[in-house]
Protein backbone atom coordinates (compact mmCIF):
# COMPACT_ATOMS: atom_id res chain seq x y z
CA UNK A 1 0.00 0.00 0.00
CA UNK A 2 1.06 2.97 -1.02
CA UNK A 3 1.42 6.21 1.65
CA UNK A 4 -0.76 8.63 -0.23
CA UNK A 5 -2.75 7.77 -3.56
CA UNK A 6 -4.06 10.56 -5.73
CA UNK A 7 -6.95 9.18 -8.04
CA UNK A 8 -8.62 10.86 -10.66
CA UNK A 9 -8.45 13.95 -9.39
CA UNK A 10 -10.64 17.65 -10.81
CA UNK A 11 -10.66 21.06 -9.47
CA UNK A 12 -11.83 23.64 -11.38
CA UNK A 13 -12.61 27.21 -10.73
CA UNK A 14 -15.51 28.89 -12.24
CA UNK A 15 -14.02 28.12 -15.77
CA UNK A 16 -10.73 27.60 -15.25
CA UNK A 17 -9.70 24.05 -14.89
CA UNK A 18 -6.98 23.91 -12.36
CA UNK A 19 -6.49 20.26 -11.85
CA UNK A 20 -8.18 17.99 -14.42
CA UNK A 21 -7.83 13.99 -13.44
CA UNK A 22 -4.75 13.40 -12.00
CA UNK A 23 -3.48 10.26 -10.42
CA UNK A 24 -0.58 10.14 -8.40
CA UNK A 25 0.86 7.75 -6.05
CA UNK A 26 3.32 8.97 -3.17
CA UNK A 27 5.83 5.75 -2.07
CA UNK A 28 6.70 5.51 2.03
CA UNK A 29 9.96 7.14 2.14
CA UNK A 30 10.89 8.54 -0.94
CA UNK A 31 11.16 12.44 -2.19
CA UNK A 32 8.72 12.56 -4.88
CA UNK A 33 9.02 15.78 -6.97
CA UNK A 34 6.27 17.58 -8.62
CA UNK A 35 7.63 20.07 -11.40
CA UNK A 36 5.59 22.12 -14.14
CA UNK A 37 5.28 25.68 -15.66
CA UNK A 38 3.59 28.49 -13.63
CA UNK A 39 -0.09 27.45 -13.53
CA UNK A 40 0.25 23.95 -13.79
CA UNK A 41 -1.88 23.30 -10.84
CA UNK A 42 1.01 22.15 -8.56
CA UNK A 43 -0.19 24.42 -5.82
CA UNK A 44 -3.81 23.47 -5.88
CA UNK A 45 -3.01 19.93 -6.12
CA UNK A 46 -1.20 20.64 -2.79
CA UNK A 47 -4.17 22.50 -1.11
CA UNK A 48 -6.73 19.19 -2.18
CA UNK A 49 -4.13 16.72 -0.50
CA UNK A 50 -3.78 19.51 2.61
CA UNK A 51 -7.66 19.75 3.00
CA UNK A 52 -7.57 23.26 2.01
CA UNK A 53 -10.29 22.87 -0.97
CA UNK A 54 -11.96 20.22 -1.64
CA UNK A 55 -11.91 18.43 -5.15
CA UNK A 56 -15.05 18.52 -7.15
CA UNK A 57 -14.31 14.83 -8.15
CA UNK A 58 -11.57 11.76 -7.19
CA UNK A 59 -10.68 10.03 -4.27
CA UNK A 60 -7.67 10.58 -1.92
CA UNK A 61 -6.33 7.62 0.08
CA UNK A 62 -3.76 8.57 2.32
CA UNK A 63 -2.70 5.48 4.90
CA UNK A 64 -5.71 3.71 2.87
CA UNK A 65 -7.89 6.00 4.89
CA UNK A 66 -10.59 8.09 2.75
CA UNK A 67 -9.40 11.93 3.27
CA UNK A 68 -10.52 14.29 0.25
CA UNK A 69 -13.75 15.14 2.23
CA UNK A 70 -11.67 16.01 5.70
CA UNK A 71 -10.81 19.82 6.70
CA UNK A 72 -7.55 20.93 6.90
CA UNK A 73 -6.98 20.25 10.62
CA UNK A 74 -8.13 16.72 10.47
CA UNK A 75 -5.74 15.76 7.70
CA UNK A 76 -3.19 17.40 9.38
CA UNK A 77 -3.62 15.32 12.71
CA UNK A 78 -3.57 12.35 10.77
CA UNK A 79 -0.16 13.14 9.40
CA UNK A 80 0.03 15.37 6.57
CA UNK A 81 1.69 18.60 6.96
CA UNK A 82 3.33 21.52 4.62
CA UNK A 83 4.36 24.66 3.94
CA UNK A 84 3.97 27.21 1.35
CA UNK A 85 4.76 28.79 -1.49
CA UNK A 86 4.14 32.20 -0.10
CA UNK A 87 5.10 32.04 3.39
CA UNK A 88 2.23 32.21 6.14
CA UNK A 89 4.71 32.40 9.32
CA UNK A 90 2.75 33.93 12.48
CA UNK A 91 4.26 37.07 12.26
CA UNK A 92 3.68 38.34 15.78
CA UNK A 93 4.86 35.54 17.59
CA UNK A 94 8.40 34.41 18.33
CA UNK A 95 10.12 31.56 16.47
CA UNK A 96 10.08 29.24 19.02
CA UNK A 97 6.06 30.04 19.58
CA UNK A 98 5.58 29.37 16.21
CA UNK A 99 7.26 25.51 16.18
CA UNK A 100 5.61 25.33 19.45
CA UNK A 101 1.82 25.58 17.55
CA UNK A 102 3.03 23.13 15.35
CA UNK A 103 4.28 20.58 18.26
CA UNK A 104 0.83 21.31 20.33
CA UNK A 105 -0.52 18.97 17.20
CA UNK A 106 0.80 15.83 18.98
CA UNK A 107 2.06 17.02 22.33
CA UNK A 108 -0.34 18.57 24.90
CA UNK A 109 2.61 18.93 27.68
CA UNK A 110 3.80 22.63 26.93
CA UNK A 111 7.90 21.56 28.32
CA UNK A 112 7.83 18.77 26.37
CA UNK A 113 6.29 21.07 23.33
CA UNK A 114 8.87 22.96 23.97
CA UNK A 115 11.70 20.70 23.90
CA UNK A 116 11.18 19.22 20.50
CA UNK A 117 10.53 22.80 19.32
CA UNK A 118 13.86 23.82 20.28
CA UNK A 119 15.75 20.69 18.65
CA UNK A 120 13.85 21.39 15.74
CA UNK A 121 14.95 24.81 15.57
CA UNK A 122 18.28 23.68 16.24
CA UNK A 123 18.02 21.43 13.25
CA UNK A 124 16.84 24.14 11.05
CA UNK A 125 19.55 26.44 12.18
CA UNK A 126 17.40 29.09 13.79
CA UNK A 127 18.22 28.15 17.44
CA UNK A 128 19.75 31.18 17.76
CA UNK A 129 16.92 33.43 16.87
CA UNK A 130 14.11 31.26 18.73
CA UNK A 131 13.37 34.62 20.87
CA UNK A 132 12.59 36.78 17.85
CA UNK A 133 9.29 37.40 16.68
CA UNK A 134 9.07 35.83 13.47
CA UNK A 135 8.66 39.33 11.34
CA UNK A 136 11.94 40.07 11.35
CA UNK A 137 13.07 36.88 9.83
CA UNK A 138 14.86 37.00 6.55
CA UNK A 139 12.81 34.76 3.62
CA UNK A 140 15.13 31.96 3.97
CA UNK A 141 14.80 31.84 7.90
CA UNK A 142 10.87 32.43 7.17
CA UNK A 143 10.82 28.86 5.03
CA UNK A 144 13.27 27.37 7.22
CA UNK A 145 10.93 28.35 10.40
CA UNK A 146 8.14 27.07 8.55
CA UNK A 147 10.11 23.85 7.81
CA UNK A 148 10.34 22.98 11.35
CA UNK A 149 7.13 24.74 11.56
CA UNK A 150 5.31 21.37 10.16
CA UNK A 151 7.99 19.26 10.85
CA UNK A 152 6.98 19.58 14.59
CA UNK A 153 3.52 18.28 13.65
CA UNK A 154 5.11 14.88 13.35
CA UNK A 155 3.90 14.12 10.02
CA UNK A 156 4.51 11.10 8.52
CA UNK A 157 3.87 12.89 4.97
CA UNK A 158 5.17 16.38 4.71
CA UNK A 159 4.83 18.70 1.47
CA UNK A 160 6.64 21.15 0.42
CA UNK A 161 6.01 24.01 -2.09
CA UNK A 162 8.98 25.86 -3.31
CA UNK A 163 10.77 26.18 -0.35
CA UNK A 164 14.14 26.82 -2.29
CA UNK A 165 12.34 29.91 -4.52
CA UNK A 166 14.12 33.21 -3.77
CA UNK A 167 16.70 31.55 -1.65
CA UNK A 168 20.92 32.62 -2.95
CA UNK A 169 22.59 29.41 -4.11
CA UNK A 170 24.23 29.29 -0.33
CA UNK A 171 20.70 29.38 1.16
CA UNK A 172 19.43 26.53 -1.54
CA UNK A 173 22.11 24.23 -0.42
CA UNK A 174 21.44 24.45 3.29
CA UNK A 175 17.93 23.70 2.51
CA UNK A 176 18.57 21.20 -0.07
CA UNK A 177 20.75 18.90 2.36
CA UNK A 178 17.92 19.45 5.22
CA UNK A 179 15.60 17.88 2.75
CA UNK A 180 17.79 14.80 2.11
CA UNK A 181 18.37 14.96 6.29
CA UNK A 182 14.98 14.95 6.83
CA UNK A 183 14.22 11.80 4.28
CA UNK A 184 17.52 10.01 5.26
CA UNK A 185 15.52 10.02 9.17
CA UNK A 186 12.52 8.26 7.25
CA UNK A 187 10.53 11.23 6.06
CA UNK A 188 8.44 10.99 3.10
CA UNK A 189 8.45 13.83 0.87
CA UNK A 190 6.40 15.60 -1.85
CA UNK A 191 7.60 18.81 -3.37
CA UNK A 192 7.01 21.54 -5.64
CA UNK A 193 10.28 23.16 -7.61
CA UNK A 194 10.91 25.44 -10.30
CA UNK A 195 14.45 24.32 -10.45
CA UNK A 196 15.03 21.66 -12.56
CA UNK A 197 18.49 20.89 -11.60
CA UNK A 198 17.61 20.79 -8.03
CA UNK A 199 14.58 18.57 -8.14
CA UNK A 200 16.65 16.27 -10.17
CA UNK A 201 19.53 16.00 -7.89
CA UNK A 202 16.88 14.83 -5.06
CA UNK A 203 14.49 12.80 -5.82
CA UNK A 204 13.86 9.52 -7.82
CA UNK A 205 10.84 9.83 -9.36
CA UNK A 206 9.16 12.93 -10.80
CA UNK A 207 5.68 13.77 -12.26
CA UNK A 208 5.10 16.56 -14.77
CA UNK A 209 1.74 18.66 -14.34
CA UNK A 210 0.84 20.60 -17.37
CA UNK A 211 -2.40 22.51 -17.65
CA UNK A 212 -3.79 20.94 -14.49
CA UNK A 213 -3.15 17.65 -16.44
CA UNK A 214 -0.15 14.91 -16.09
CA UNK A 215 2.08 15.10 -19.05
CA UNK A 216 4.73 12.70 -17.61
CA UNK A 217 6.09 10.37 -14.41
CA UNK A 218 9.22 9.17 -14.01
CA UNK A 219 13.10 9.00 -13.42
CA UNK A 220 14.78 12.38 -14.10
CA UNK A 221 16.97 11.35 -16.70
CA UNK A 222 13.78 9.97 -18.52
CA UNK A 223 11.94 13.44 -17.53
CA UNK A 224 14.28 15.91 -19.07
CA UNK A 225 14.23 14.05 -22.07
CA UNK A 226 10.42 13.75 -22.56
CA UNK A 227 9.42 15.40 -25.80
CA UNK A 228 5.81 16.24 -24.18
CA UNK A 229 8.40 18.14 -21.10
CA UNK A 230 10.58 19.50 -23.56
CA UNK A 231 7.39 20.95 -25.06
CA UNK A 232 5.91 22.18 -21.96
CA UNK A 233 8.69 24.25 -20.92
CA UNK A 234 9.69 25.39 -23.81
CA UNK A 235 6.32 26.23 -25.73
CA UNK A 236 6.40 23.80 -28.30
CA UNK A 237 8.39 23.53 -31.56
CA UNK A 238 7.10 26.69 -33.10
CA UNK A 239 7.97 29.03 -29.80
CA UNK A 240 11.38 28.20 -29.92
CA UNK A 241 13.24 30.64 -31.90
CA UNK B 1 24.67 40.03 39.71
CA UNK B 2 21.92 38.88 42.31
CA UNK B 3 22.42 35.37 43.57
CA UNK B 4 19.41 33.13 42.75
CA UNK B 5 18.35 33.12 46.38
CA UNK B 6 18.25 36.78 46.60
CA UNK B 7 16.50 37.38 43.67
CA UNK B 8 13.77 35.22 44.88
CA UNK B 9 13.80 36.37 48.24
CA UNK B 10 13.33 39.86 46.56
CA UNK B 11 10.44 38.46 44.58
CA UNK B 12 9.08 37.24 47.42
CA UNK B 13 8.88 40.61 49.48
CA UNK B 14 7.46 42.24 46.40
CA UNK B 15 4.66 39.99 45.99
CA UNK B 16 4.53 40.39 50.10
CA UNK B 17 4.46 44.34 49.78
CA UNK B 18 1.90 44.26 47.00
CA UNK B 19 -0.12 42.12 48.24
CA UNK B 20 -0.52 44.24 51.79
CA UNK B 21 -0.77 47.64 49.84
CA UNK B 22 -3.56 45.95 47.89
CA UNK B 23 -5.20 44.61 50.84
CA UNK B 24 -5.01 47.80 53.37
CA UNK B 25 -4.56 50.54 50.93
CA UNK B 26 -8.03 50.77 50.01
CA UNK B 27 -8.52 51.81 54.04
CA UNK B 28 -6.88 54.61 53.25
CA UNK B 29 -9.06 56.40 50.80
CA UNK B 30 -11.68 58.38 50.60
CA UNK B 31 -14.74 57.15 49.34
CA UNK B 32 -14.70 59.02 46.15
CA UNK B 33 -11.22 57.67 45.50
CA UNK B 34 -12.37 54.39 46.53
CA UNK B 35 -15.26 54.67 43.98
CA UNK B 36 -12.50 55.35 41.44
CA UNK B 37 -10.51 52.18 42.36
CA UNK B 38 -13.48 50.10 42.30
CA UNK B 39 -13.85 51.24 38.30
CA UNK B 40 -10.72 51.33 37.40
CA UNK B 41 -10.72 47.46 38.60
CA UNK B 42 -14.10 46.98 37.15
CA UNK B 43 -13.70 47.55 33.17
CA UNK B 44 -9.73 46.40 33.72
CA UNK B 45 -11.70 42.69 34.65
CA UNK B 46 -14.53 43.50 31.67
CA UNK B 47 -11.55 44.57 29.58
CA UNK B 48 -9.41 41.18 30.23
CA UNK B 49 -13.02 39.41 29.61
CA UNK B 50 -13.64 41.19 26.22
CA UNK B 51 -9.29 40.61 25.48
CA UNK B 52 -9.49 36.60 25.90
CA UNK B 53 -11.81 36.15 22.11
CA UNK B 54 -10.87 40.23 20.23
CA UNK B 55 -7.22 39.79 21.73
CA UNK B 56 -6.27 36.66 21.86
CA UNK B 57 -7.86 34.79 19.34
CA UNK B 58 -8.43 37.84 16.87
CA UNK B 59 -11.77 38.21 16.84
CA UNK B 60 -13.01 42.07 17.38
CA UNK B 61 -15.98 41.91 19.02
CA UNK B 62 -18.24 44.68 18.90
CA UNK B 63 -21.60 43.43 21.14
CA UNK B 64 -19.94 42.11 24.15
CA UNK B 65 -22.90 44.52 25.80
CA UNK B 66 -24.85 41.08 25.41
CA UNK B 67 -23.15 38.89 27.39
CA UNK B 68 -22.88 41.73 30.20
CA UNK B 69 -26.46 42.34 29.98
CA UNK B 70 -27.26 39.06 30.02
CA UNK B 71 -25.27 38.40 33.20
CA UNK B 72 -26.89 41.69 35.17
CA UNK B 73 -30.17 40.82 33.86
CA UNK B 74 -30.28 37.36 34.85
CA UNK B 75 -28.79 37.84 38.50
CA UNK B 76 -30.83 40.65 39.30
CA UNK B 77 -34.19 38.85 37.66
CA UNK B 78 -33.32 35.48 39.60
CA UNK B 79 -33.08 38.05 43.02
CA UNK B 80 -36.23 40.23 42.47
CA UNK B 81 -39.04 37.33 41.07
CA UNK B 82 -38.09 34.32 43.56
CA UNK B 83 -35.07 35.41 45.90
CA UNK B 84 -32.44 33.68 44.51
CA UNK B 85 -28.95 35.07 45.69
CA UNK B 86 -27.02 36.85 43.54
CA UNK B 87 -24.07 34.91 44.07
CA UNK B 88 -26.04 32.00 42.25
CA UNK B 89 -27.32 34.52 39.83
CA UNK B 90 -23.91 35.43 38.99
CA UNK B 91 -22.79 31.95 37.81
CA UNK B 92 -26.06 31.17 36.56
CA UNK B 93 -26.20 33.98 34.25
CA UNK B 94 -22.33 33.56 33.71
CA UNK B 95 -23.13 30.38 32.40
CA UNK B 96 -25.75 31.29 30.15
CA UNK B 97 -23.84 34.18 28.63
CA UNK B 98 -21.20 31.49 27.69
CA UNK B 99 -23.49 29.09 26.38
CA UNK B 100 -24.92 32.32 24.07
CA UNK B 101 -21.46 33.20 22.71
CA UNK B 102 -20.87 29.41 21.86
CA UNK B 103 -24.02 29.77 19.87
CA UNK B 104 -23.30 33.47 18.39
CA UNK B 105 -19.22 31.79 17.71
CA UNK B 106 -20.58 29.17 16.02
CA UNK B 107 -23.48 30.81 13.80
CA UNK B 108 -20.84 33.50 13.00
CA UNK B 109 -17.13 31.54 12.60
CA UNK B 110 -19.30 28.40 10.72
CA UNK B 111 -20.09 30.75 7.50
CA UNK B 112 -16.53 32.14 8.39
CA UNK B 113 -17.54 35.92 9.03
CA UNK B 114 -14.33 37.51 10.08
CA UNK B 115 -13.39 41.59 10.75
CA UNK B 116 -16.11 44.00 10.49
CA UNK B 117 -18.85 41.06 9.33
CA UNK B 118 -18.24 39.59 12.54
CA UNK B 119 -18.11 42.48 14.73
CA UNK B 120 -21.61 43.91 13.16
CA UNK B 121 -22.91 40.42 13.64
CA UNK B 122 -22.02 40.63 17.47
CA UNK B 123 -23.23 43.96 17.65
CA UNK B 124 -26.62 42.95 15.99
CA UNK B 125 -27.00 40.05 18.95
CA UNK B 126 -26.61 43.12 21.42
CA UNK B 127 -29.22 44.89 19.99
CA UNK B 128 -31.15 42.26 19.64
CA UNK B 129 -31.43 41.53 23.56
CA UNK B 130 -31.36 45.47 24.01
CA UNK B 131 -34.54 45.72 22.07
CA UNK B 132 -35.93 42.61 23.80
CA UNK B 133 -35.40 43.83 27.57
CA UNK B 134 -37.06 47.26 26.55
CA UNK B 135 -40.38 45.67 25.08
CA UNK B 136 -40.57 42.62 28.04
CA UNK B 137 -42.34 43.21 30.75
CA UNK B 138 -40.58 40.50 32.87
CA UNK B 139 -37.68 42.43 32.27
CA UNK B 140 -39.32 45.62 33.44
CA UNK B 141 -39.04 47.56 29.83
CA UNK B 142 -37.80 50.99 29.72
CA UNK B 143 -37.88 51.29 33.55
CA UNK B 144 -35.41 48.49 33.99
CA UNK B 145 -35.20 46.45 37.28
CA UNK B 146 -34.52 48.59 40.74
CA UNK B 147 -32.68 46.02 42.83
CA UNK B 148 -34.90 46.24 46.61
CA UNK B 149 -32.60 47.23 49.43
CA UNK B 150 -31.62 45.24 52.68
CA UNK B 151 -30.91 47.37 55.50
CA UNK B 152 -27.74 47.35 56.76
CA UNK B 153 -26.43 45.53 53.84
CA UNK B 154 -26.38 41.50 53.25
CA UNK B 155 -23.59 39.26 51.98
CA UNK B 156 -26.13 36.76 50.85
CA UNK B 157 -28.21 39.36 48.61
CA UNK B 158 -24.70 40.69 47.41
CA UNK B 159 -25.56 44.21 48.95
CA UNK B 160 -22.61 45.79 51.18
CA UNK B 161 -23.28 49.21 53.22
CA UNK B 162 -19.43 50.03 52.78
CA UNK B 163 -17.43 49.95 49.31
CA UNK B 164 -14.55 48.25 50.49
CA UNK B 165 -16.27 44.88 50.32
CA UNK B 166 -17.35 45.76 46.49
CA UNK B 167 -13.23 46.62 46.13
CA UNK B 168 -12.74 42.95 47.45
CA UNK B 169 -14.75 41.42 45.70
CA UNK B 170 -13.69 43.20 42.34
CA UNK B 171 -10.39 42.95 43.76
CA UNK B 172 -10.32 38.97 43.51
CA UNK B 173 -12.75 38.85 39.93
CA UNK B 174 -9.68 40.73 38.17
CA UNK B 175 -6.73 38.72 39.71
CA UNK B 176 -8.84 35.59 38.97
CA UNK B 177 -9.23 36.81 35.20
CA UNK B 178 -5.92 38.49 35.23
CA UNK B 179 -4.80 34.54 35.95
CA UNK B 180 -6.69 33.05 33.42
CA UNK B 181 -5.06 35.49 30.41
CA UNK B 182 -1.48 34.67 32.24
CA UNK B 183 -2.27 30.98 31.60
CA UNK B 184 -3.68 31.75 28.04
CA UNK B 185 -0.35 33.08 27.37
CA UNK B 186 1.56 29.85 28.24
CA UNK B 187 -0.79 26.83 27.39
CA UNK B 188 -1.62 25.08 24.15
CA UNK B 189 -5.31 27.12 24.23
CA UNK B 190 -3.39 30.49 23.79
CA UNK B 191 -1.00 29.77 21.42
CA UNK B 192 -4.13 27.91 19.22
CA UNK B 193 -6.06 31.29 19.83
CA UNK B 194 -3.09 33.36 18.86
CA UNK B 195 -2.08 30.83 15.92
CA UNK B 196 -5.42 31.55 14.84
CA UNK B 197 -5.36 35.08 15.12
CA UNK B 198 -2.11 35.49 13.22
CA UNK B 199 -2.93 33.23 9.91
CA UNK B 200 -6.26 31.01 10.08
CA UNK B 201 -4.97 28.65 6.85
CA UNK B 202 -1.40 27.97 8.80
CA UNK B 203 -3.29 27.48 11.91
CA UNK B 204 -5.42 24.87 10.02
CA UNK B 205 -2.73 23.17 8.63
CA UNK B 206 -1.04 22.58 11.89
CA UNK B 207 -4.25 20.51 13.30
CA UNK B 208 -6.03 23.34 14.45
CA UNK B 209 -9.96 23.27 14.15
CA UNK B 210 -10.50 27.01 13.69
CA UNK B 211 -13.91 26.76 14.62
CA UNK B 212 -14.01 24.40 17.66
CA UNK B 213 -11.43 26.96 19.09
CA UNK B 214 -12.74 30.72 17.49
CA UNK B 215 -15.60 29.22 19.47
CA UNK B 216 -14.41 28.38 22.71
CA UNK B 217 -12.66 31.73 22.78
CA UNK B 218 -15.76 33.49 22.80
CA UNK B 219 -17.90 30.97 25.36
CA UNK B 220 -15.01 32.11 27.91
CA UNK B 221 -14.74 35.72 26.78
CA UNK B 222 -18.75 35.54 27.33
CA UNK B 223 -18.83 33.78 31.14
CA UNK B 224 -16.41 36.33 32.16
CA UNK B 225 -18.09 39.30 30.90
CA UNK B 226 -21.18 37.98 32.21
CA UNK B 227 -19.56 37.97 36.22
CA UNK B 228 -19.12 41.75 35.39
CA UNK B 229 -22.58 42.59 34.45
CA UNK B 230 -23.67 40.90 38.02
CA UNK B 231 -21.24 42.94 39.89
CA UNK B 232 -22.31 46.16 38.38
CA UNK B 233 -25.79 45.42 38.89
CA UNK B 234 -25.25 44.51 42.28
CA UNK B 235 -22.66 47.73 43.12
CA UNK B 236 -25.49 50.07 41.51
CA UNK B 237 -28.54 48.44 42.42
CA UNK B 238 -29.81 49.30 39.29
CA UNK B 239 -30.18 48.18 35.61
CA UNK B 240 -32.03 49.34 32.33
CA UNK B 241 -31.51 48.17 28.82
CA UNK B 242 -29.38 50.80 27.58
CA UNK B 243 -26.64 50.48 30.62
CA UNK B 244 -27.28 46.52 29.90
CA UNK B 245 -27.12 46.39 26.58
CA UNK B 246 -25.87 49.58 25.31
CA UNK B 247 -22.96 50.27 23.60
CA UNK B 248 -21.17 52.16 25.77
CA UNK B 249 -20.02 49.47 28.02
CA UNK B 250 -18.48 47.60 24.81
CA UNK B 251 -16.93 50.53 24.29
CA UNK B 252 -15.40 51.23 27.41
CA UNK B 253 -14.34 48.03 27.43
CA UNK B 254 -12.65 48.09 23.75
CA UNK B 255 -11.20 51.85 24.57
CA UNK B 256 -9.51 50.42 27.65
CA UNK B 257 -7.93 47.48 26.05
CA UNK B 258 -6.51 48.87 23.18
CA UNK B 259 -4.97 51.54 25.28
CA UNK B 260 -3.18 49.81 27.67
CA UNK B 261 -2.15 46.77 24.68
CA UNK B 262 -4.74 44.22 22.81
CA UNK B 263 -3.90 40.69 23.44
CA UNK B 264 -1.45 41.39 26.61
CA UNK B 265 -2.33 40.08 30.25
CA UNK B 266 -1.30 43.94 31.83
CA UNK B 267 -2.93 45.88 29.26
CA UNK B 268 -6.77 45.94 30.11
CA UNK B 269 -5.39 47.35 33.97
CA UNK B 270 -3.03 49.54 32.62
CA UNK B 271 -5.19 50.59 30.49
CA UNK B 272 -8.23 51.24 32.45
CA UNK B 273 -6.47 52.80 35.09
CA UNK B 274 -4.69 55.82 32.84
CA UNK B 275 -7.84 56.32 31.08
CA UNK B 276 -9.72 56.18 34.45
CA UNK B 277 -7.41 58.66 36.24
CA UNK B 278 -7.16 60.86 33.05
CA UNK B 279 -11.06 61.16 32.44
CA UNK B 280 -11.40 62.05 36.37
CA UNK B 281 -8.46 64.62 36.58
CA UNK B 282 -9.89 66.22 33.59
CA UNK B 283 -13.35 66.46 34.92
CA UNK B 284 -12.39 67.69 38.05
CA UNK B 285 -10.24 70.68 36.38
CA UNK B 286 -12.69 71.28 33.61
CA UNK B 287 -15.69 69.99 34.87
CA UNK B 288 -17.55 73.62 34.85
CA UNK B 289 -17.00 73.33 31.28
CA UNK B 290 -19.46 71.22 29.81
CA UNK B 291 -18.36 69.20 26.48
CA UNK B 292 -14.27 70.87 27.35
CA UNK B 293 -13.51 67.34 29.17
CA UNK B 294 -15.02 65.32 26.91
CA UNK B 295 -12.93 67.09 23.97
CA UNK B 296 -9.44 66.68 25.74
CA UNK B 297 -10.22 63.38 26.68
CA UNK B 298 -10.76 62.21 22.83
CA UNK B 299 -7.78 64.31 21.62
CA UNK B 300 -5.75 62.64 24.06
CA UNK B 301 -7.44 59.27 22.70
CA UNK B 302 -6.43 59.78 19.66
CA UNK B 303 -2.75 60.70 20.28
CA UNK B 304 -2.15 57.62 22.08
CA UNK B 305 -3.81 55.57 19.08
CA UNK B 306 -1.41 56.74 16.77
CA UNK B 307 1.86 57.13 18.93
CA UNK B 308 1.23 54.05 20.09
CA UNK B 309 -0.77 51.61 18.22
CA UNK B 310 0.56 48.31 20.38
CA UNK B 311 -1.14 50.37 23.21
CA UNK B 312 1.28 51.41 26.49
CA UNK B 313 2.47 47.69 27.07
CA UNK B 314 4.20 47.77 23.39
CA UNK B 315 6.33 50.39 25.20
CA UNK B 316 7.58 47.94 27.67
CA UNK B 317 7.41 44.72 25.69
CA UNK B 318 10.40 41.97 25.87
CA UNK B 319 13.29 42.85 23.60
CA UNK B 320 15.58 39.38 22.39
CA UNK B 321 18.73 38.80 24.08
CA UNK B 322 20.17 38.50 20.67
CA UNK B 323 24.03 39.33 21.71
CA UNK B 324 23.59 36.74 24.79
CA UNK B 325 22.25 33.70 22.39
CA UNK B 326 24.39 31.48 21.20
CA UNK B 327 23.84 30.25 17.38
CA UNK B 328 23.90 26.37 18.19
CA UNK B 329 22.77 24.02 20.89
Amino acid sequence: MNLLEIENVSKTFGGLIAVRNVTVYVERGEILGLIGPNGAGKTTLFNLISGATLPDSGSIFFEGKNVEAMADYQISQRGISRTYQIVKPFNNLTVLENVLVGAFNKIDSRKLAKEVSLDLLDFVGLYGKRDHTANRLTLAEKKSLELARALATQPKLILLDEVMAGLNPKEQTAAINLILEMNRKGMTLLVIEHKMKIIMSISKRIIVLHYGEKIAEGPPEEISRHPKVIEAYLGGKDAVA
Amino acid sequence: MMSKQVKKLSYGLVFVATACFLFWGPHLLSSYLLHVVILILFFSFLGSAWNVVSGYAGQFSFGHSAFFGVGAYLSSLLYVKSGISPWIGMLVGAVFAAGLGGFIGYLTFRYKLKGAFFALSTFAFSEMLRIIALNWSITGKAMGILIPLKEGGSFQAFQFIDKLSYYYIILLMVLCVLSVSYGLDHSKLGYYFKAIREDEEAAGSLGINILKYKTIALAISAFFTALGGTFYAQYMFYIDPDIAFGTNVTIEMILRTMLGGVGTVFGPLIGSAVLESMAEVIRSFLGEYKGVSLMLYAAMLIFVMIFFPHGLMGLVRRRPKEAADPIKR
